[in-house]
């Protein structure tokens, strides 16, 4: 709840900074002012939910899972602004409404983590993606960044009418928008509520960028500033994990899960896992390559809604942190290079010793390895499905498209410290290179000691 | 403390040399492999007296009921020390070379060194998955920064190969986590699960993969001659003398207590598999001009054979392994250290254009004939009883299979006299006659070898007695 009045808040006030500050440094040092406050105020509620959550109003429900994983949202959203915040001078003129409109998006995520009403899970998915879109197209000059709103805006807002359906239809079989009630769980759902369901679940996989509803996402991420990839494939992504969850988590409750819902979302699972990861392998570009990565880890999220069980949720806030922190240094890494295919990193090592090694900790926990936050995160969902029972086929399906992940991103690898090359860097700062080391030592730091995340829950 | 200790130097040497310059990492190298050497002797000596005092537990995730568990038993001083002596024996014969960038080469050195510790030393399956993966990453460096020409595209099939089937141990680990009583990745609650046939049956695969992929047995074995002969030879000294052990120890540590059906049921298929693996190898190590691939041939065929020998299912037969494990550790790296000088000298692999280098280095001619020999198991050479054993304990349980992998040992000797004969003997040409004999950092190394060699051929006893506890315990559980 702190969190959510606290990044309104922000978002409306920094919107007025614009008018009056001109510098934009000191436009950067009010939002990161800002989140850190958040941050604060998020955290100085955990006590208050620490023995169970309480609901207002009947709308949004405080949980414990629900401040974490604000935290990991705001944390992150730190991180992103330490490490890529004077990127966002580059994008154009107004800088400050680009953090405003990151701000609102914060809104909508962490309504998305306590929401308990169907109202709610609209009003939070609509309040993050309507920002998106203006950011997609925030640099107004570029064509690619406008075809790349255009095309988030229709598709997007054709998905949300699908939401919006979907929840009609389960409103008008159970008669109430609180989704403990909704009673989805027990043997004989009503026929409406089930075509509800499904649309719903269409509509929010779309927002995940689940195959088949992922077509939007390599043209979208590849096409909108750099900088704003970086925060869209990682912390709202997880956003809407938590929503997707929260919603089933919510309305199956105290019931069965049926196995026709299983097997729905564990095709949808393998599908995105075997698209995302082979559509990854062919690329050129690193952004594209993460765009397609980003495919292929929202496969390996499913697998907390496919299990739906306490593991799943666990694996959920972590695997939102460590993927958040991993893509959004390989980013912050990407922008300061001229060149984003894969031979703009050839012998970075030798020139950035940092950001090299850097990098490759970063993709080392993307692909899974031991030691990094990354390999804790794959542990969880995995164990989330094998504590299921049913699932063995999807989860070594999903370990094959693991490997198949490490091609890709050992390419980078490959080109940073086995090519050589002279790539064109901009000048590094202190302040990134600290950040910098700060996100690696968060990686490795989970990636050894998860239960510091975890224990929380 | 003690078993903490051989893991923590060398990591902590490893992360210092990347820092140092100049002959700064050699020397960190040599004192921090001397000081593990040590140790593990001292490991040994405790063993005998007090084991329990090697064993530690520590909390690291509660939650998951996983915890820093780590202990030795016979198995693990003998890997434990095979892996400190085949350092130590790799930074001797290498002190005087150069290598670009020293200070990341013995780092990864030294990382990789603990990584295989951990492996040995783990008596938790989280912790020996991520010790598992980490000893690969170093290799990965190395081999793709100092091998060959190929060795980019050469390592990452290996990376991806053995990754895959780490992935699919890591599946296995979770699925009896689960099953275990009380939540847990503590050897003692694995060993203690009674799963049912059924799931033995699939889940004994998921293993398998893994180590045969290390080890590696046939069909999982392509990624290994390219490797070996890519890699820089420091690299491929630990890779088959230590890495493939990996796979070994594995199947003895990890699947035979744990799914001791899955393991019965498919024994047959496995002996098969690495009986093909023995014939195949050794067939092609016959005809290879190569002498990287030849010597990368021949220890397909001898793990092989011990994998063969650990299905065999009887105490005597893991004996045999469990004591030829640590002596094909030392029989190959010696093989590969008069490789390595060999190349040093002459920049040349095929043996086509070598030949009569026993005029011109005499000393490496008399160590390459002792290693050959200790190689192709000859009595009074720390071959011999291994071998011997194993074959005994594969009479045992199948005539056939034994017949077939006898096969191997004739083999063997055919390939291996064929080697010494092309590269020693002979009429010597332009490029031979340059050679220089030894000098006084290989000799060294190479005369630890030997004296492991005849010691160790002569009076086994201790090493036996060493290992023994290990093959009775693990024969009682299967």
């Amino acid at each position: 709840m702190n969190a959510l009045i606290s990044t309104a808040l922000s978002g409306v006030v920094l919107m007025f900074v614009g008018l009056f500050v001109r510098n934009k440094q000191h436009i950067k040092f009010f939002a990161i002012a800002a989140i850190i406050i958040a941050f604060i105020a998020n955290l100085a509620q955990y006590p208050s939910v620490e023995h169970g959550g309480y609901v207002m109003y009947g709308m949004i429900e405080v949980t414990k899972f629900g401040v974490l994983f604000n935290a990991v949202a705001l944390g992150a959203t730190l991180l992103y602004f330490l490490l890529s915040g004077s990127e966002f001078e580059k994008v154009g003129e107004h800088v400050a409404d680009y953090f405003t409109l990151v701000f609102f998006i914060l809104a909508g995520i962490s309504l998305a983590a306590t929401f308990s009403n169907l109202l709610m899970l609209f009003l939070a998915i609509e309040i993050m993606s309507i920002p998106q879109y203006i950011l997609a197209g925030a640099d107004k000059k570029s064509l690619k960044g406008n075809e790349a709103s255009l095309k988030y805006f229709l598709m997007g807002s054709f998905s949300t009418g699908i939401l919006l359906m979907g929840i009609t239809l389960i409103y008008g079989a159970a008669g109430t928008f609180d989704i403990a009630g909704l009673g989805l769980g027990t043997e004989s759902v009503h026929p409406l509520a089930l075509c509800g369901i499904i649309l719903i679940v269409f509509a929010l996989s779309f927002k995940v960028s689940a195959a088949p509803f992922h077509f939007w996402t390599p043209d979208v991420y590849d096409g909108s500033p750099t900088v704003f990839t970086s925060f869209m494939s990682t912390i709202v992504k997880a956003g809407a994990f938590v929503a997707f969850l929260r919603m089933f988590h919510g309305s199956f409750a105290g019931g069965t899960i049926s196995e026709h819902w299983t097997l729905i979302l564990s095709i949808i699972t393998a599908v995105t896992l075997v698209i995302g990861n082979f559509s990854a392998v062919f690329q050129q570009s690193v952004k594209r390559m993460l765009a397609y990565s980003s495919i292929a880890q929202a496969g390996f999220m499913l697998f907390a809604v496919v299990a739906m069980n306490d593991m799943g949720t666990q694996g959920i806030v972590l695997y939102a942190a460590a993927y958040s922190i991993a893509t959004i240094g390989v980013f912050g890494v990407l922008m300061k290079l001229k060149d984003y295919t894969f031979e703009g990193f050839n012998g970075l090592a030798r020139k950035q010793p940092l950001l090299a090694a850097a990098t490759a900790v970063f993709l080392f926990s993307l692909a899974g390895i031991p030691v990094t936050a990354g390999f804790f995160a794959k542990y969880f969902v995995l164990s989330a499905a094998i504590q299921h029972g049913h699932l063995l086929w999807l989860v070594i399906l999903a370990v094959l498209c693991a490997a198949i992940s490490v091609y890709y991103y050992f390419r980078v690898i490959m080109a940073m410290y086995f090519k050589t090359g002279e790539p064109e860097v901009e000048n590094i700062s202190g302040g990134f290179k600290a950040a910098l080391i700060l996100a690696v030592a968060l990686v490795l730091v989970l990636g050894l000691f998860p239960n510091l995340l975890l224990c929380w829950l | 403390m003690l078993t903490v200790l051989l893991i923590l130097i060398p990591f902590i040497a490893g992360l210092i040399a990347f820092g140092l310059k100049g002959s700064g990492p050699k020397v960190l190298g040599m004192i921090s492999s001397l000081a593990t050497v040590v140790l593990a002797i001292g490991a040994w000596c405790r063993f005998r007296t007090a084991p329990d005092s090697l064993n530690l537990v520590a909390n690291w995730i509660p939650q998951l009921g996983s915890q820093f568990r780590v202990g030795l038993d016979g198995m693990g001083v003998m890997l434990c020390l095979l892996t400190a002596i085949a350092s130590l024996l790799v930074f001797i014969t290498i002190y005087n070379r150069d290598y670009e960038k020293p200070g990341a080469f013995y780092g990864l050195m030294l990382l990789s060194q603990a990584g295989l510790t951990g492996v040995f030393t783990a008596f938790d399956a989280l912790q020996f998955y991520i010790f598992w993966e980490l000893a690969l990453i170093p290799v990965y460096f190395l081999c793709s920064l100092w091998g060959g020409e190929k060795r980019i595209a050469v390592t990452f099939k290996f990376f991806v190969y053995t990754f895959l089937g780490s992935l699919l141990m890591m599946v296995g680990i979770i699925y009896l986590y689960f099953q275990t009583a009380d939540h847990s990745f503590s050897w003692s609650s694995f060993s203690s699960i009674h799963l049912n046939p059924d799931d033995q049956k699939w889940l004994f695969w998921l293993f398998f993969v893994a180590f045969a992929i290390k080890m590696p047995i046939f069909p999982f074995h392509t990624w290994q001659p390219d490797t070996y002969e890519q890699s820089p030879t420091p690299v491929t000294m630990i890779l088959s003398g230590v890495m493939v052990k990996m796979g070994l120890f594995g199947i003895i540590r990890w699947l035979l207590p744990v799914i001791p059906q899955g393991a019965a049921m498919w024994s047959d298929v496995a002996i098969v598999l690495c009986v093909i693996g023995i014939i195949y190898a050794s067939c092609i190590a016959m005809v290879q001009n190569d002498l990287k691939r030849l010597i990368a041939y021949s220890s397909i065929a001898h793990i092989g054979l011990m994998c063969a020998a650990i299905f065999a299912n009887n105490e005597q037969s893991l004996q045999g392994v469990l004591i030829q494990m640590f002596n094909h550790g030392i029989n190959i790296i010696g093989l590969w250290i008069i490789v390595e000088v060999i190349q040093q000298r002459l920049g040349v692999k095929n043996m086509d254009q070598m030949g009569g280098m026993a005029r011109k280095a005499p000393r490496m001619a008399i160590f390459l004939v002792i290693i050959s020999l200790a190689n192709i198991g000859l009595p009074l050479t720390n071959g011999f009883i291994g071998e011997f054993l194993m074959f005994s304990g594969l009479f045992q349980y199948n005539h056939w299979f034994m017949a077939f992998a006898g096969l191997g040992i004739i083999l063997a000797a055919v390939y291996t006299l064929g080697m010494i004969q092309k590269v020693i003997f002979g009429e010597s040409n332009d490029l031979t006659d340059t050679t220089t004999d030894l000098q006084p950092g290989e000799t060294l190394a190479l005369s630890l070898v030997v004296i492991m060699i005849i010691v160790l051929g002569v009076y086994p006893k201790p090493m036996l007695d060493l290992v023994s506890s290990t093959s009775e315990v693990v024969n009682k559980l299967f």
